[in-house]
């Protein structure tokens, strides 16, 4: 079983945790996902890779506490075990010098845009960098975007951080200044992917985006991935995560991330009301927040 | 010894069947449905045999298991070495008692079946598994000496388990790299409980595991390593026996609206992910009230039945042909008639409708009529002109088969592949273009069965072992 080296909080309901599975570390590139379990009774989640310490053979992932099984990652102590660790997965981002590029990461998908910033800067392309999340204390990963962009720019919505208001903000500002993007790497909530895609395309910017469907195997089995892409189906577990921003069904996609949200927030509850839960005493109060507006 | 009954008197004897949980009760758990042969039962039901010189049920197996061997050692009431003789040439009796298509194979050729009924041989060979492992008369077989060669069979089901077993047997360190957490591929993932209790499937699994064969779950050749860098890691042979890959959907209208799933899909959250016990396990599934399952084989069968389980109020089929073209077995789609399943035949979907959360709610239909045979010999269905229905359902499972997973093929330049992608390899040795790879089952042939993908995994067996051993692998091919 993956041995997990630490899990640690960074963020309000946000925690990071580095696993020890040298194997797949060494193959990864940046833009590939895992799926892992915590444990035998355990769901199959998909997570985005947040960071490869290929020396120490380390993957790292970022999770918001969302539900049952986020909420049971944050019991898993330094030095502890999950279940297993699928990967990599899906089609690693596709790199190639284009000279200024953008990656935007919204959320909790600052994390996963952090290794695709990494390798379009040792493509040879100037990367800025946008992040952006509610608050200051939502805002990791911030020395990390710094370090690898050549321009960086945070965001928060109540501008207790940098910039006050959206990333698109930001994106709008620099292609309405004349800068010359070549690509466009968004990830985050899907309002903010749809937000960003809806803006390049008026630019004519091209942009990818990662999706992160509900999926089973990620090995093109299930199909509970699948995604519609320019009115085509495609398994966004084997033809993406990353497709071309412009061609995206965003409704869809967000329909179809909430199929299990009662059953999701049931067990929640559950698991919440239970005199033994074990949950981390921050995660204990936890409320499913209001639908963030774009 | 039974005294063996003089041949006019066996024929006399009515064929045994098993005795069956009641539909009403089992349609409210996941237990297997049949209860199995008692001692008593087997014994009279082998009396039945009459040992016929020719045995063309042998040849009706398509592993050539030796029947009239194995029950007449049943009449003997050495179950364990009626077992035994079985898995001489087939490694996985307790899953085939259960799961093969009998009627269609050994059981058809029956010389008895001219008049009567024929032999049950797969409810004979169901029991003597289950009695040799519930009684732990299993047995190691014998191991060759180590020949110091190393095989990576890719994929962990019927075709990979007989391959690996095969060879363990003959001295190879074998070792398994299965995707799924759980070894076992569509036994595990794609079967259902009812049908066929995991456990089983374990049990085969961890006997492997201990005649030497080593199992790499949660592991994805061609994403974590490919084929070339298996063989370049000192893997002398390579078998690939990933199944049949992704599920095919009809590109209708509203096909991706939420409670649409494949049958793999739907399956593999009951089945692997075991979301049929959600009190325990945190897998979702859809708990459909009204479900209308698309197709006609073993597979709408297996997830019309769990949609019945899982507790659907009305739990359709939907099949564009008449009954008499459905794949399905018999038995399978008698269980489902039993469980109230109802059956739209001659019907297939047009549209999907969902409503304002694009949750589906109703499916456009139109009737069909049988024209001219096609391609398959079967007639086509043709629609008629106005005869669109709509039907409320809350929960879709698309059951209408699989293509080819691309993920090998892909990752592994040189492996020839014919245009529905499935691999090319020779059906006498199992061998593709590449050398010291050979692949069998349904990546090879597209969705078929069980027995099937385990008769390729024993012919590619023989084919490998030739080859690691340095002899002509086409010289095998006859032997």
């Amino acid at each position: 079983m993956p041995k997990v080296i630490d899990n640690m909080q960074i963020g309000p309901m946000v925690w990071k945790m580095r696993v020890e599975v040298p194997h797949l570390v060494e193959k990864a590139k940046a833009g590939q996902f895992v799926i892992l379990r915590v444990n035998e009774e355990g769901e199959r989640v998909p997570m985005s890779i947040a960071g490869l310490d290929r020396e120490n053979g380390l993957l790292t992932i970022i999770y918001q506490v969302v539900g049952k099984t986020s909420g049971l990652m944050t019991t898993i102590e330094d030095g502890g075990e999950i279940a297993d660790c699928v990967g990599p997965l899906g089609v690693a981002s596709h790199v190639e010098k284009w000279g200024t590029t953008v990656v935007v990461g919204g959320g909790i998908g600052i994390a996963p845009v952090f290794p695709i910033a990494q390798a379009y800067k040792e493509a040879g392309n100037k990367v800025i960098s946008i992040i952006g999340a509610r608050n200051e204390e939502l805002l990791f990963y911030r020395d990390e975007h710094k370090s690898v962009a050549d321009e960086f720019y945070p965001c928060t919505d109540d501008g207790s951080f940098g910039h006050h208001g959206f990333v698109s903000d930001v994106l709008k500002k620099l292609m309405d200044d004349g800068v010359k993007i070549g690509m466009v790497m968004a990830i985050g909530p899907v309002p903010m992917m749809r937000v960003v895609a809806n803006l390049t395309k008026e630019y004519n910017v091209s942009t990818w985006v990662s999706l992160n469907p509900l999926m089973i195997d990620g090995t093109g089995m299930c199909g509970g991935c699948r995604v519609t892409i320019g009115g085509e189906t495609k398994f966004a577990c084997v033809d993406g995560p990353d497709f071309d921003g412009h061609q995206v069904d965003f409704d869809l996609l967000s329909a179809r991330l909430s199929a299990y949200r009662e059953q999701e927030q049931a067990a929640m509850k559950k698991m919440l009301d239970d005199p033994n839960c074990r949950l981390h005493e921050s995660v204990q109060n936890f409320k499913y927040p209001e639908p963030r507006k774009a | 010894m039974a005294e063996k009954l003089p041949a006019k008197e066996r024929m006399k004897i009515t064929r045994q069947e098993m005795s069956n949980q009641d539909p009403d009760e089992r349609k409210n758990n996941f237990d297997e449905v049949p209860f199995g042969f008692t001692e008593e039962t087997a014994l009279i039901e082998a009396q039945r045999c009459l040992e016929c010189p020719k045995a063309p049920c042998i040849k009706g197996c398509p592993v050539e298991v030796d029947i009239p061997g194995f029950i007449r050692l049943v009449l003997e009431k050495d179950f364990a070495g009626a077992a035994r003789k079985i898995k001489e040439t087939n490694a996985l009796p307790a899953v085939c008692g259960r799961v093969c298509p009998q009627e269609e194979q050994c059981e058809m050729v029956c010389v008895l079946s001219k008049k009567f009924k024929p032999v049950a041989v797969g409810h004979l060979e169901r029991f003597v598994a289950d009695y040799e492992r519930e009684n732990n008369l299993t047995e190691l077989p014998e191991i060759a000496p180590p020949t110091g060669r190393k095989v990576a069979v890719v994929g962990s089901g019927p075709a990979g388990l007989t391959v690996a077993g095969d060879l363990v047997k003959l001295g190879h360190k074998v070792t398994i790299f299965e995707a799924l957490h759980k070894p076992g591929g569509v036994l595990v993932y794609g079967i259902p409980e009812f049908r066929l209790p995991k456990k089983i499937v374990q049990a085969e699994c961890d006997f492997l595991a201990q005649m030497g064969v080593e199992f790499k779950n949660s592991t994805v050749v061609g994403k974590l390593d490919t084929i070339d860098e298996l063989l370049e890691m000192g893997y002398d042979s390579v078998f690939i026996g990933t199944g049949a890959g992704l599920p095919n959907f009809m590109g209708l209208e509203g096909e991706n609206l939420i409670g649409i799933y494949s049958a793999n899909e739907y399956l593999t959250r009951s089945n692997l992910m075991r979301a049929f016990d959600g009190d325990s396990y945190d897998t979702p599934i859809i708990h459909g009230k009204n479900v209308a399952v698309l197709g006609g084989g073993n597979t709408a069968m297996d997830a019309v039945r769990t949609a019945i389980r899982l507790g659907a109020e009305n739990a359709y089929i939907v099949y564009r042909r008449s009954e008499f073209e459905m794949p399905a077995r018999k038995e399978e789609i008698h269980h489902a008639m039993e469980e109230g399943v109802q059956f739209h035949l001659l019907t297939n979907p047009i549209k999907f409708i969902g409503d304002e959360n694009s949750k589906v709610k109703q499916m456009e239909c139109i009737k069909m009529e049988l024209g001219e045979p096609d391609d398959s010999g079967r007639r086509r269905p043709v629609p008629i002109a106005d005869s669109n229905f709509i039907l409320d359902i809350d929960l879709v499972v698309v059951a209408i088969g699989n293509s080819s997973n691309p993920l090998i093929p892909a990752t592994t330049p040189g492996l020839e592949c014919n245009r529905w992608g499935n691999i090319i390899a020779d059906e006498k040795t199992m061998l593709t273009s590449r050398k010291g790879v050979f692949a069998g089952g349904d990546i090879v042939t597209g969705g078929a069965t069980v027995i099937l993908a385990a008769g390729a995994g024993k012919v590619a067996a023989r084919a490998m072992h030739a080859y690691m051993m340095g002899k002509s692998v086409e010289e095998t091919a006859t032997t």
